[in-house]
Parts: C-alpha cells; structure tokens; sequence
C-alpha cells in the first residue's frame, strides 16, 4: 500500500536510502545535497538503519570510503553535488573501472567559478563518461523511484556498475511535491539481498583490487568496461517493468510526450520538462503538433532509442542546463544529434542553453522555443544554432 | 603465456588468484643491479625488510640469495644495508657493465 506523503526532493532519497538500508555510507555535506545525508545520518542515530556510516574530511575520501567498502562486499550509497562531485573525480573512474556498485544521488548545482549554489547540470555533465550509470529524474517522486531502482541497476550481475541518480537542486531538492512512498518492506523485497563478486573479506577465496594495468592488457578492461555499457539499457528496462508491477509507475529510459503525432519537439533533462510540457499542451490546443522527449538513462546514451523517436519531427531544440565551454554545443545537444545524424532524412536541430546557477525557466521561455520551432519547421532555415535564452543581452 | 581477449579478463580487473604476482617478472625494469657481499653481512635481515617486493631470499632464517627476477634495481636494500664496520653487503652495479 503506497503512503501519500508532501516532502522535499532531498527527504524523498534520503527515506528510499533509509528503506534500502544499506550496509555501509560514506559521506561528506555539501549544498544542495546536504540534507540527504543529514537525514540519513539521524536515521543512523536513531537506529532506523544498520548502516555503518562513516563521516569523512572530504568527497575524495567519501568516494574513496564508498570504493572501499563496495569491494570489501557491501551495498554502499552516498550523495553529492557540484564542487563534492569534482573533487570526487579521481574516485569516479575508479569506482566504474572497478565495477563497483555504488548509488549515489547527485543533486545538480552550478560549478565555481563564480561560486553558486543553484541548480544546473555543468557537475553532472562534467561527469557523463566517466564509466557510471546517470539516471535523471523530472520530480521528486522520479528521484525517489530511481534511487529504488538504481539499486538493482547496479547490482546487477550483468553490469555491476555504479548508479548516479541526478535531480536539480533547489528546485526538486528543497521543494515540497506529493508524492507516493513505497512501504518498506515492499522495497526491501524489491532490491533484495545483496549479491557479492569477488568480496575482499572473503577470506576463504582472497583477491586483490586495483592491479597495475599496462598497455597489453588495458584496453582489454575498457573494451569490456563499453560492453557492459551496452547492456544498460535493458537491464533499466526490465527493473523498471518489475517497478511497475509494484508501483503502478511506468518508466522507460526516457519520456515521450505527445511525440508520436508530433512535428516539432523539445529535448530537455529533469526538472525544466515540467514546465515544457505545459507549454506544449498549450500549443496543442492551438493546433500545433509539438512534442517532448526527456531523457532518463542519459549514460549509456541510449542513441537508436532516442534516434528512432525523433527521426520523423520536422524540427528540434535541445535544450541544455549547462555549456560545454570550447565545444561547439551543449552537451545534451551533442547526443541528441549523434543519434538522428545516421538517418537521411533527419530533422533540423538547434541549441539553446537555459538556467544556468539557477536562473528560472519559465513557461515564456518555453513558448519562445516552440515559436521558433514553428517557424524553423515552416522555412528549414535557423538564424542561430546555438545560443543562451534567458540572458541580459 | 597466450594474452586473453577483452571477454575473458575479470570484471573491475580483480585478481582472483592468490600469489599471482609471482607470475610477473619484473627484473627486466632494472637499471642497476644489487649485489651482495656475504662476508660484509650481519644477518641483520633491514635488506628482506625493507624491500618493496619479495626479492630477497630468506631460509632458515638466514639472508639468502637474490631472486632477480622480481628485483627491480631501487637501491633501498643497499641504502638500508649497515653492513660490516664501515663496508657495506650490499653494492648497485650497473646493469650491461
Ligand atoms: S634493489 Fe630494490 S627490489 Fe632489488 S632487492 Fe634491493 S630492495 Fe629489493
Ligand atoms: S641488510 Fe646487509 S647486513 Fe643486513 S642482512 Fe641484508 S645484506 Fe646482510
């Protein structure tokens, strides 16, 4: 029986975490993730979790806390943002390379410099291909069902990789949304008992982790790192149709709205394809067929998907929370057009780059977009391919 | 030893067999090799120690000779090395002279 409940973004990961109960957490604040682990720690201290958590000086050490204990045998989850992320960043390649499995909820927010605590995607882009699963979440109830489901992702014994879970700060982490809470039985049934592969503490059967790799072996362990990558998207499939079951909550590994009929459409991640949406009912009602696609497995891209639902629109604006300074586009952008360049016919794409550190995305915003998409779908022309919205000009 | 294909290497590069490195010559990094001089040795054992692999053999608790194919040449055991009243046990000699 599902429980209606009004909380934050933050409170909704921190109760799955404390519902999966985990065997060990490290750990280290830092805004907008902060009250996540706050959370989970209280729940530590009252006892609510067996969890074994350790407080750390740094996301070096949280990371590298997670590292260890993940390849000692234990379910391990942690939480982070921006500049946490970054300083992570040694210890991500590490944990994917080693075929980790460990959760992490990444709640966006802007890199420094200027030093801002707002939401948008610069960390978690910055992070895209460094061996992990991203699933992005629209709401708080989509990060609440992710972090659920990243368990078994990563778990898996077909990919044991590790799992980000990505929401925007501020704008889902310290919102109040309702949302439906799974019992916690329910989801203990669901992520089950962890399996272990090659367990340090296994006495019985000793390993050692982190060997020295030299050119005759290492692309050996990348090659398998990108098969493994290939396997993704079914297994999120298929743990999403077991989350239905439980649910009633669909997933896919991405969001199609009004996008079959549709003639014009908008690429966006998380929680901006709320107010996207709304703008585009409103087109339609004025007869414009215009559609939205929302990636939620954005690592491993899932390119012939995401080509095959939007091969047939006239027109296209990727819509990207964070620029990829000296790269011609956005990054969104980026593999949005990987995935329709390999078909003839193909639509016209353009690039707008929108809230960074947290500007607002407004429904004006929006409408601005589908404008220029009507207009682009009629002519075929663009006057500009990319460009920031929302700025002082 | 035939090298494996991407399919077969362990997931994450774990080693899953013990005592596998024994199976990794390193003696081919060395630039400079120790040699030791057993008259000048005290039995102190700093060389077995100290070493970072395991290149120094030791039997019935006794220095032993070196395995050289698991010396790399880093000097420490002769650095360490307090040899006989002043004259040092251990000497590095440049590997090819
Ligand atoms: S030179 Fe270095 S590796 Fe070789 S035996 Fe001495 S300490 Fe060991
Ligand atoms: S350190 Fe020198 S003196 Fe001591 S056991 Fe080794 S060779 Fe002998």
């Amino acid at each position: 029986m599902a429980k209606v409940v009004a909380v934050t973004g933050n409170e909704a990961v921190a109760n799955a975490l404390r519902q999966v109960n985990p065997d060990v957490s490290s750990a280290y604040p830092i805004t907008p993730a902060t009250d996540i682990m706050q959370r989970f720690t209280s729940f530590v201290s009252d006892g609510k979790v067996k969890t074994e958590m350790i407080l750390v000086e740094s996301e070096h050490s949280a990371m590298s806390g997670c590292i260890g204990a993940s390849a000692a045998g234990g379910r391990v989850m942690t939480a982070t943002s921006s500049q946490g992320l970054a300083l992570m960043w040694e210890e991500l390649f590490i944990a994917s390379g080693t075929r980790l499995p460990i959760v992490m909820a990444l709640v966006n927010r802007a890199l420094s410099a200027p030093l801002n605590i707002h939401g948008d995607h610069s960390d978690g882009m910055g992070a895209r291909d460094c061996g992990w699963i991203q699933l992005w979440s629209e709401n708080a109830q989509e990060a609440y069902d992710n972090t659920i489901q990243a368990f078994r992702i990563a778990e898996h014994m077909d990919i044991r990789l590790p799992v980000m879970i990505c929401m925007d700060g501020f704008i889902i982490s310290h919102s109040i949304e309702r949302i439906e809470y799974l019992e916690d039985e329910e989801v203990k049934n669901f992520v089950g008992e962890f399996k272990t592969l090659n367990p340090l503490l296994d006495l019985e059967h000793p390993v050692s982790y982190g060997p020295l790799i030299l050119p005759d072996y290492y692309m050996e362990y990348r090659r398998a790192h990108a098969e493994v990558m290939t396997r993704a998207s079914e297994v999120v499939l298929d743990v999403a149709k077991d989350f239905e079951k439980l649910s009633g909550r669909k997933y896919g590994i991405f969001d199609a709205y009004r996008l079959d009929d549709a003639e014009i459409g908008i690429v966006i991640l998380n929680s901006a394809a709320g107010t996207t949406k709304d703008a585009i009912d409103s087109f339609r009602e004025k007869g414009i067929k215009a559609g939205l696609l929302k990636p939620r497995l954005f690592r491993p891209f899932p390119y012939e998907e995401v080509g095959n639902a939007l091969k047939h629109l006239k027109a296209i604006c990727v819509l990207d929370r964070a620029d990829a300074f000296g790269g011609s586009y956005g990054p969104l952008f980026i593999d949005v057009a990987a995935s329709v360049y390999p078909y003839k016919e193909r639509p016209v794409l353009f690039n707008k780059i929108y809230g960074l550190g947290g500007r607002d995305y407004l429904p004006e915003h929006a409408e601005l977009v589908l404008n220029e998409l009507v207009e682009v779908s009629r002519t075929g022309k663009v006057k500009t391919f990319k460009e920031y919205i929302g700025v002082r000009e | 030893m035939k090298l494996k294909n991407w399919k077969e290497v362990t997931p994450g590069a774990v080693c899953t067999e013990a005592g596998s490195a024994l199976k990794f010559k390193t003696g081919s990094w060395r630039a400079f090799k120790p040699r030791w001089i057993e008259e000048n040795c005290i039995q102190c054992l700093f060389c077995w120690i100290y070493c970072p692999d395991m290149a120094i053999e030791v039997k019935d608790g006794k220095r032993g000779v070196y395995r050289y194919d698991y010396c790399k040449g880093c000097g420490i055991c002769a650095l360490e090395c307090p040899g006989k009243k002043g004259k040092k046990a251990i000497v590095m000699e440049e590997e090819g002279k």
